[in-house]
Order: structure tokens, then sequence, then C-alpha cells
């Protein structure tokens, strides 16, 4: 059933206030700050590449973004969870401009790489998550899928900024459903590129060692 | 109807913050007019943060009992806050750290407001120490266990507990004093505020021995007793917003200038422990709200139970 124009507008008009609260929500839990290391923001077309462990990674790359960068920042999702249910859908697509990709190899109608260069044809900065899902391992990085290696290699004036969000895993481990205030932080680290010739797996071993070394060291650990 | 000796405070310390903006500004036009001079830099970021820190309990003051208990309900949270992330807290913490903040943390702030003693006194350190660990150990996660139960319990009675006391001190009765406990939460605060940073103006002056090089290489012999002697006899020059006689405020603020040093020291062993430099990043030049309570947190139990012991009627 297509929405009535009158449940059009009032969808856009909570689009906005929606935003402010679920920000507002955001810095209550984790008060989270940008840091940039040997990279500063910019209105480059980029790719924002980072380590998944919660729903909320998006969200907090996207809050630490000036509210210039947000507009033309989206966030790459999985299709499948955030078509599952009208209020997703919403937050997903209204809110976040998300670029949705179909996960499932074997049922899905178009290849995600074509989806996520036709955002960036239409001057869109991405979020990417190359890990593909969220991370549950007690790695602090899974190996990345192929994606980012297609993208980059094919739109090579991309910047790919690699972002590791620290803490946010502990804020909600999976299965919880309250979050624990905790700060957390999102790391930008040197931008890379594919270089000339780059073997797909030497590339892809070289983002991921570039995002593991923003990973924060703590000590203390009583281990 | 806002006390005339509270009108007085706030002007005297609004005057006290213009004065010290003037300098900054001087300083800053003179010695860092492109922000190279980090010291100049760091004194501004410091003294606009005295300014919100100002503002705010000004609001809370005018804003009487309620406002006090919740700036400083305000200020568990974020400590908390800060003092969780540094922990060890694993997975199987999830609901004893939920309910800490969610529970434990407004439960405390609500005793106070409602001045049950009785209750406020031992509901962390007897109750919440009991149950909490209950909470953790039903996950059935062994590993660290008693490293994360004690953690919890420090952040908890470092952050909610003693941080309590501070609008705690409103539920003294002191005969003669009625109506004017937030002057004791005032002479706290200032004395506390102005001890750290006599000690820091004393250190940079005359600073040669350095007092705890392991811990915080900063701090000097000669800041340490400069800055003590000095806030000592401003708290004694303060005896008349208090109910106390100039040498009864000035033994008092020894006694929290002294607990707010030491205190200091302990949370810096902490942040070594843990290998961080600050707290946390919320306040420009001050790190986290925990810089900058840390010698309130361990003063204000101190104060409070002195006071309560020494001058009140039950």
């Amino acid at each position: 059933m297509p929405p009535s124009p009158a449940s059009n507008r009032l969808r856009r008009a909570a689009v906005p206030a929606f935003a402010f609260l679920v920000t507002l929500f955001a810095r209550f839990v984790t008060a989270v700050r940008g840091v940039w290391i040997g990279n500063e923001p910019s209105d480059r077309q980029r790719v924002y590449f980072a380590n998944h462990a919660s729903h909320g990674d998006f969200l907090l790359v996207w809050i630490v973004l000036s509210p210039r960068l947000r507009r033309r920042t989206r966030p790459v999702a999985g299709a499948d969870y955030w078509l599952k249910s009208p209020l997703r859908r919403f937050i997903g697509c209204d809110v976040f401009n998300a670029v949705l990709i179909d996960r499932n190899r074997e049922t899905r109608t178009r290849d995600p790489i074509e989806i996520m260069r036709e955002a960036v044809d239409e001057g869109s900065s991405l979020i990417l998550f190359p890990e593909g899902t969220r991370n549950e391992t007690k790695d602090a990085l899974q190996p990345f899928k192929a994606g980012l290696y297609h993208l980059a290699a094919s739109r090579p004036a991309l910047e790919l900024v690699p972002v590791w969000i620290e803490n946010l895993n502990r804020v909600m481990p999976k299965g919880e459903f309250v979050p624990v205030p905790l700060i957390c932080s999102v790391i930008f680290g040197p931008t890379i590129q594919v270089a000339e010739g780059e073997a797909a797996d030497a590339f892809l071993e070289r983002a991921r060692a570039a995002l593991l070394a923003l990973k924060p060291v703590r000590n203390g650990s009583a281990a | 109807m806002i006390h005339p000796d509270l009108l007085n405070l706030l002007f005297g310390v609004g005057a006290i913050l213009v004065v010290a903006s003037a300098v900054g500004y001087v300083l800053q036009r003179r010695l860092s007019p492109d922000g190279q001079n980090s010291a100049v830099e760091n004194l501004n970021d410091r003294i606009r943060a005295w300014w919100v820190m100002a503002v705010l309990l000004a609001i809370a003051f005018i804003g009487g009992r309620a406002g006090v208990v919740l700036l400083f309900g305000f200020c568990s949270f974020a400590a908390l806050r800060e003092f969780v992330t540094l922990t060890n807290a694993s997975r199987a913490d999830h609901w004893s750290l939920v309910a800490s903040f969610f529970v434990v943390l407004p439960f405390q702030y609500y005793l106070v407001w409602t001045d049950w003693y009785g209750l406020y006194s031992v509901f962390i350190p007897v109750y919440v120490f009991l149950l909490l660990p209950i909470v953790s150990v039903l996950r059935g996660e062994t590993e660290n266990y008693l490293v994360r139960v004690a953690e919890v319990q420090w952040a908890l009675m470092i952050c909610v507990f003693c941080a309590s006391h501070v609008p705690a001190l409103l539920n003294l009765d002191i005969p003669g004093f009625e109506g004017r406990n937030v002057f004791l939460i005032a002479f706290l605060i200032v004395v506390v505020q102005l001890s750290d940073v006599l000690q820091y103006v004393w250190g940079k002056l005359l600073g040669r021995h350095k007092i705890a090089p392991r811990l915080s290489p900063s701090k000097t012999v000669e800041g340490f007793a400069g800055g003590i002697a000095s806030a000592t006899l401003v708290g004694a020059g303060l005896w008349w917003m208090t109910p106390f006689t100039m040498l009864e405020a000035g033994l008092l603020a020894l006694v929290i200038t002294l607990s707010g040093f030491f205190g200091g020291l302990v949370m810096s062993a902490i942040k070594r422990d843990r290998g961080v430099k600050d707290w946390g990043n919320v306040i420009a030049g001050h790190g986290g709200f925990i810089d900058r309570l840390d010698s309130v947190v361990f003063s204000a139990p101190i104060f409070f139970h002195i006071v309560r012991y020494f001058w009140t009627v039950d």
C-alpha cells in the first residue's frame, strides 16, 4: 500500500526531530568524541571503513562528523535488518538515508558493489563495515570482505579512511537491550588508497592493518 | 528569596573570575596570540571551565535543594561513566552495571533528597556491596571475578556514595544556621578548588622538589605546602559564611585540602595503572569530570561527618 501524502509529510517532519533525539541519547550514553590522527575532516568524497560490533556503529561515526559532512555521508547497511519493521525502515531509510544492500548471495537481485558505486557516483561519501557482519568473535577484527577493494579499485579517486570505533561493543553487548553508559571514541586514521596493480588480498590485508593500528592500547587488564 | 550572603559570595566569585579572565586575555595577547603557548591556552581553558562550574553552581544554589541534588546527581553519572570505562567489567557484569547507573545512582540521590540519613549512609557500602556481586555471579563467569566486582564497588563508592555527600550537606541540622546550609557546600568547593589552583600556582613559581614523582610528576613539595597553607588561610577568611569560628574554619579547610590532595594522588595512581592521562575529554582544559571532582569527592564525606558530629543536634 503506498503511503498517503499526509503520512509522507508527517514522516518528513519527524526525521529531524528523531535524528536530534537519537543523537542526544547517544551522546548521553557514550559522550562520544571524534579523534583525528594523521587526517582531518574534509569535503572530499570518502569511504569511512570501520570495525563493526554493534548496530549503533554507523550512528557514532555519523555523530562525530560535522552536520555538513553528515548530509552527504550514507551508511551502507544490510537490507535484511533495516527493512524488517516499519520503525527500522524509518530509521534506516528516512533518518540516515542508508545505502541498503542484500547480503544474501542466493536470493539477491543486484550486486552490492553496483549499488554502492551508484551512491558514490551521486556524490555521497559512505560508511562501510568491511567485516560484513557484526563481530561477535574474540578477535578485534574479522577478515574483510572484498567489497571495499572492488569499490575502491573501480573508483580510484575515493579516499579510504579507516575508522576505529572504541568501546561501543561494551555499551551494548550482543543480546542485551539496555545500554551501559561508557565513554566511546571514534578514531579516524590516515587515508589509504589501492596501489597500482595491487591484488585484492594484499590490499584488504593492508586496509585491515591500517584499521587495527588505530585500536587504542589499554593497560590494566587483570588477565 | 536569595540570601544576601549568597549574593555576596556569587558577586565575589564572579569578580575573581572576571579578573582571571582579564589576566588570561592579556597573557594570551602578549604570549600566545596564535595559540602557541600551551600553558596560557591551558590556563584559559581552565578559566572558561570555572565559569561554567560557577554558573552551574549558582543556578543550582538558586534552585535550592532540588537543583543541588540534580546537579551532583548528573556529576555522579558523568564520573561513573568515566570510571567504568576504565574497568575490566565484562559482558557478565552487564546487568550489575545497568543497575549501578539506573537504580543505585538515582536511588542514592533520592535518599539524599528525602534526607533519609539512616539509609543513604549504608545503602552503597552495605546493601549494594552485598547485592551487586550476586547479580554478576549469576552469569557464571569467574574470570577476573574478584577484580571485576571490586572495581564496580570502588566506582560506586567514589563516584556516587562520596559525591552524594556534597548535596547531603544540605541535610545537616545546625542550630542557628537554618536555611543557610548551601554555604557549607560553597565553603567546601571554594576551598578545594582554590587549593588545587594555589598548589598549581605555588608549584609553577617555586616548585623544585617533586613530592610524588611516580604518581604525579607535576606536584612539588613547594606547591603542596604553599597551596595547602594559602587555601587554609583563605578558608579561615571565609568563616563569616559558615557556622564555624575563624579558627575552626581554618582547621576544617586544612582537613579538606589535605584529604583533597591525597585523594588526587589516589586517583592519579588509578589513572597511571590504566595508562591514561585524563579520565575523559568532556571538559576542555580539565580532562574529565573526575579530574575536577577527585579532591571534592575525597573531602566531602570527611567534611560531612566532622560537621555532623561536632555541630549538629539530632
